[in-house]
């Protein structure tokens, strides 16, 4: 039997192991944050595939076409756009050690994002106080869940950026905190591919139709 | 010495590259949400082929985004990003899209 | 609204004779196993060693605990359903009024389902497969025991329904409108809710963690095509799990809007249509049960070709065809619903797949059967398991090609036939398998093999005891019996359902045997100690290691050039390698942070039932703030010195030799 010589080798042998392999824990974290992005994909995809199925049934209510302003849309879009660029700034900052610098990119991202919540606030009272609320149809309901979802990861997103700021204005610019900041990039830009959908989808088709 | 110094120019010509990159990302972005916006907004074309515009530079600036902001790529390190993205679409267009035709159908019959 | 919401004293169902009397079974039951707990001073033991741990197989041991618990539970609403209808016969009104009756039904769908095959098969795979691809531990193991807290939370929440309030008496899927506000305006439906959403997202959890695991943490040397199959069948279900589980997360959203804010998505005013809620539950209920049987088939493989001692046949044709399983499990999910009356071409569609999906599982089958060809079985208990899984998983999918033709669905929709049909591929399937692997891993898990005539005798009995049981729903769904039905007045129906009642004692048989075959080897485990680490001369790594294992899995960590990693160390020699020296190993450390932040989400789950708003509030910003304390605290880690390793190494190498003469 194999064990028997087994056994025997392991009596005489003798040898020093081989050194602990360490993974790359840093890139395994990146990666597992990338597949929570992917599942946060699906979860947005049903979301769309209700909004799909439900955008006509207005009950008698207003319709996409009403309520859709587009230039404020396109200032929300742009404000987005532009934190996008303004992150990516403070994330190549980041890996090259420059602590202020990457605040204040991270402070420009973080004033835009604002602005992006701030106006999508604005426009959910402004429906809301019309009597557009999503209590109102199918239509309103899958409109506020969708677009308010997307709201929600923005501003999920805000508050990390803001715990990140501290971190980093507190213990500087590490190993850790480099990888949290690009798990942070990852969700940031990944907003901004929603947001393509949402404009497109909702907004855009909304008011053609 | 004379490393360190070679290191340096390195990563003062990546920090040029990347900053290029994400500028390119940018930009393309900004044209690619122009067009939609101002075709539906000054409506030129007919319905048609505006949906038509709309949809086309809406997947075109996900790509945009997916190549300069969040560096997809098919290289060795990147690879399995990019699968579990492109798998992840894959699921997306079966279940939205199956979705999307069982109800509609049925709402057919309904009417 | 008072700070208890919804919630007063009337809650408490007094009135329900059959309630109190299992809370206070239940209550002696805790209090007997809370004093013994106490007496034997292990109250630390539990809490530092087990609760707070991040070691994937303590995790895995408590999965699987956490699943047989369930089963119990799962199990007397089933034996409660069998023994009403037998006693309700002739237009008998039996012992369990209907609102009683449909609250266990929908707890038995939801029990075995999520909290009992779901955490099963999660404790097997969290078991296994880090030992299987040579790694220490998960890729996030904090993150693994948080997933496991909040299983256990939606389980706690299910178990609370039963002494405060009530639960959804809608059917395991809690179809809308009946499941809105306007139909079911109890807490019944939020329990339901709550306890899913918060494991749903434990579970979503739990597949990013084993794909990044999988992928990222594999021994060098080994190749994807060279993991073992139940790695791959795990692979695959985790794929599924993170490709589906968001579907139902965003799903019990809507429906917690349309019942806690009045949004309209599935109601029948305002627009709602409520198929979109049936279309959504079934584009992820689909591929969880496939989740639930691909690793299932992985341990049946892992089982025929280590007791035949063979190499499997044709494992890339099994991974492969796992794969398409895989894919086409996602466009199926309308053979569900077929009488939902979608176009012709949509039916045709569906149910063409459903047809085609077949086949990948029929190459399966022919594999298992040509890995036994020729080969030498040794009829154990899990080659048992196997062998049953064979004949019974066969006929369920026999008549699950019939479901799929969307003609004969019309007349066997919602029938018992289509009970018996699931059963037939969930228990015949799943369940089987799940027992085959528990068996089979169990002496790795504990150190101690479990007593073969005793798991013999179980196995026979379930065998029997299941065809007994739900043969008679074929020919009941045959006869026009719907599902869910308390009471009958059809004299033809009787013979069939007091035959099928005969099946449950059958099963429950088995089940009281398997804990009594767990109550006898713990007795004589001095007698089946299992001191090689290689009880059946395995073929993967997790048999190169003492059972149970060392907490760090692999002393040193091995190199892998072939499927059967472990044969081919044997066949080379180099098994059982004896160091002289031991590299330092970098350990997670254990964490109570997983069970306060799951402690505080239950809190907020059972909060939001009752619609006690404060409480809610505070359960959620008491996770976020264990969570951030979590991520700002230092020395998650520590090293393994080399001399304590040395001394576990030569205790266990010892143990090998002595074994091995």
């Amino acid at each position: 039997m194999n064990m028997e010589i087994a056994t025997e080798r392991m009596t005489q042998q003798v040898l020093s192991a081989d050194p602990v392999e360490h993974h790359d824990s840093d890139d395994t974290k990146l990666f597992g944050f990338w597949l929570y992005l992917m599942t946060d994909c699906i979860l947005f995809a049903s979301v769309f595939a209700t909004y799909a199925v439900l955008y006509m049934n207005t009950d008698g209510g207003v319709s996409g076409k009403d309520i859709f302003e587009l230039n404020f849309v396109l200032v929300e879009t742009l404000s987005l756009l532009f934190s996008s660029i303004t992150f990516g700034f403070a994330f190549i900052c980041a890996k090259r050690n420059k602590r202020i610098a990457t605040l204040s990119w991270l402070l420009v991202t973080f004033a835009l994002g604002c602005v992006f919540i701030g106006m999508e606030v604005y426009e959910f009272h402004h429906l809301i106080m019309a009597g557009h609320g999503p209590q109102r149809s199918a239509f309103l309901s899958s409109f506020f869940a969708l677009v308010g979802l997307h709201g929600l990861h923005v501003t999920a997103g805000l508050i990390w950026m803001a715990i990140m700021m501290v971190e980093i204005l507190k213990t500087g610019l590490n190993n850790r905190s480099i990888t949290r900041l690009n798990c942070l990039s990852l969700f940031w830009h990944f907003l901004d591919i929603v947001w393509i959908c949402v404009f497109t989808l909702v907004y855009l088709l909304g008011v053609i139709s | 010495m004379s490393q360190s110094k070679l290191n340096n120019i390195e990563q003062v010509d990546s920090i040029y590259m990347e900053i290029k990159s994400y500028l390119i990302g940018f930009v393309l972005s900004i044209i690619l949400t122009a067009i939609p916006f101002w075709s539906v907004m000054k409506a030129p074309f007919d319905k048609q082929i505006t949906i038509a515009v709309v949809l086309v530079t809406a997947i075109v600036q996900i790509v945009v985004h997916l190549k300069y902001f969040l560096h997809l790529d098919f290289s060795t390190k990147g690879r399995l990003n990019t699968f579990s993205f492109l798998f992840t679409a894959l699921v997306i267009v079966m279940v939205v899209g199956l979705s999307v035709w069982i109800i509609y159908a049925a709402n057919a019959l309904m009417m | 609204m008072s700070i208890f919401g919804k919630l007063t004293l009337e809650s408490i169902p007094y009135h329900e004779p059959i309630i109190m009397v299992t809370l206070a079974a239940v209550a002696v039951i805790g209090i007997v196993i809370a004093g013994l707990i106490t007496k034997y001073k292990k109250w630390n033991v539990l809490w530092n060693d087990w609760f707070t741990s991040v070691d994937h197989k303590r995790l895995g041991i408590m999965y699987i605990v956490l699943a047989m618990v369930m089963l119990i539970r799962g199990f007397s609403d089933a034996i409660m359903m069998r023994t009403q209808q037998a006693l309700a016969t002739n237009g008998a009104a039996g012992y369990l009024p209907p609102e009683h009756y449909d609250q266990i039904f929908t707890a038995h769908g939801v029990i075995m389902i999520i909290f009992m095959a779901m955490p099963f098969m999660i404790g097997l795979m969290n078991l296994v497969v880090p030992l299987q691809i040579g790694a220490r531990d998960v890729a996030f193991p904090f993150l693994n025991n948080l997933s496991f807290w909040l299983t256990a939370s939606g389980a706690v929440l299910i178990n609370i329904s039963l002494g405060l309030g009530e639960f959804a008496k809608t059917g395991w899927v809690a179809y809308p409108p009946l499941s809105e506000l306007a139909f079911s305006p109890g807490v019944g439906v939020d329990y339901y809710i709550w306890a899913l959403q918060i494991s749903g997202i434990g579970t979503t959890l739990t597949g990013v963690n084993f794909i990044a695991t999988v992928l990222k943490m594999r021994a060098p040397g080994m190749k994807l095509m060279q993991m073992p199959i139940f790695t791959w069948t795990c692979t695959w279900a985790n794929i599924l799990i993170v490709a589906s589980f968001p579907i139902l997360t965003a799903l019990l959203a809507m429906l917690t809007l349309d019942r806690y804010m009045d949004f309209h998505f599935f109601t029948n005013a305002g627009g709602g249509n409520a198929m979109m809620y049936i279309n959504l539950f079934w584009a992820w209920g689909h591929p969880e049960v496939y989740i639930l049987i691909l690793p299932a088939f992985g341990i049946f493989s892992e089982v025929i070709s280590t007791f035949t001692s063979k190499r499997l046949f044709g494992y890339k044709s099994m991974v492969w065809a796992s794969g398409a399983i895989s894919i086409l499990g996602f466009i199926v999910w309308l053979h569900h619903f077929f009488t939902m009356g979608s176009s012709a071409n949509v039916n045709a569609f569906f149910g063409v797949m459903t047809m085609v999906i077949a086949v990948p599982t029929g190459v399966k089958l022919f594999n298992w059967l040509f890995t036994i060809y020729r080969g030498r079985l040794r009829v154990t208990v899990p080659v048992l398991w196997t062998l049953g899984f064979m004949t019974t998983f066969t006929i369920g999918g026999m008549t699950g090609v019939l479901l799929a033709l969307p003609g004969a669905d019309y007349v066997l929709h919602n029938s018992l036939f289509l009970i018996a049909h699931f059963h037939n591929t969930i228990v015949g399937g799943a369940v089987f398998g799940y027992l085959a692997g528990f068996a089979y891993w169990f002496p790795k898990a504990m150190g101690f093999t479990l007593n073969e005539r005793l798991g013999k005798a179980s196995f026979w009995c379930w065998q029997v005891g299941f065809y007994v049981a739900f043969m008679p729903l074929y020919v009941l769904g045959f006869l026009g019996m719907t599902r869910r039905i308390s009471h009958t007045d059809n004299p033809d129906w009787n013979f069939w359902i007091y035959f099928a009642a005969v099946g449950a004692f059958i099963i429950f048989a088995g089940i009281v045997l398997q804990f009594v075959q767990l109550y006898v080897s713990f007795r004589d485990r001095e007698q089946n100690l299992d001191t090689t680490g290689d009880p059946w001369n395995g073929h993967t790594l997790e048999w190169s290691i003492a059972s149970p294992p060392q907490f760090y899995n692999f002393a040193v960590t091995p190199r892998v050039s072939d499927i059967d990693a472990f044969t081919d160390m044997k066949e080379k020699g180099i098994a059982y390698q004896r160091y002289a020296q031991y590299q330092p190993i970098h350990m997670p450390k254990n964490t109570a942070c997983g069970v306060l932040i799951a402690l505080a989400l239950t809190a907020a789950g059972f909060a939001a039932v009752w619609h006690i708003l404060w409480l809610a509030i505070a359960g959620l910003m008491g996770a976020f703030i264990v969570f951030l304390v979590r991520a700002y605290n230092n020395g998650h880690d520590y090293y393994v010195q080399g001399d304590e390793i040395t001394a576990i190494e030569t205790a266990h190498l010892d143990a090998v030799a002595k074994g091995a003469v």
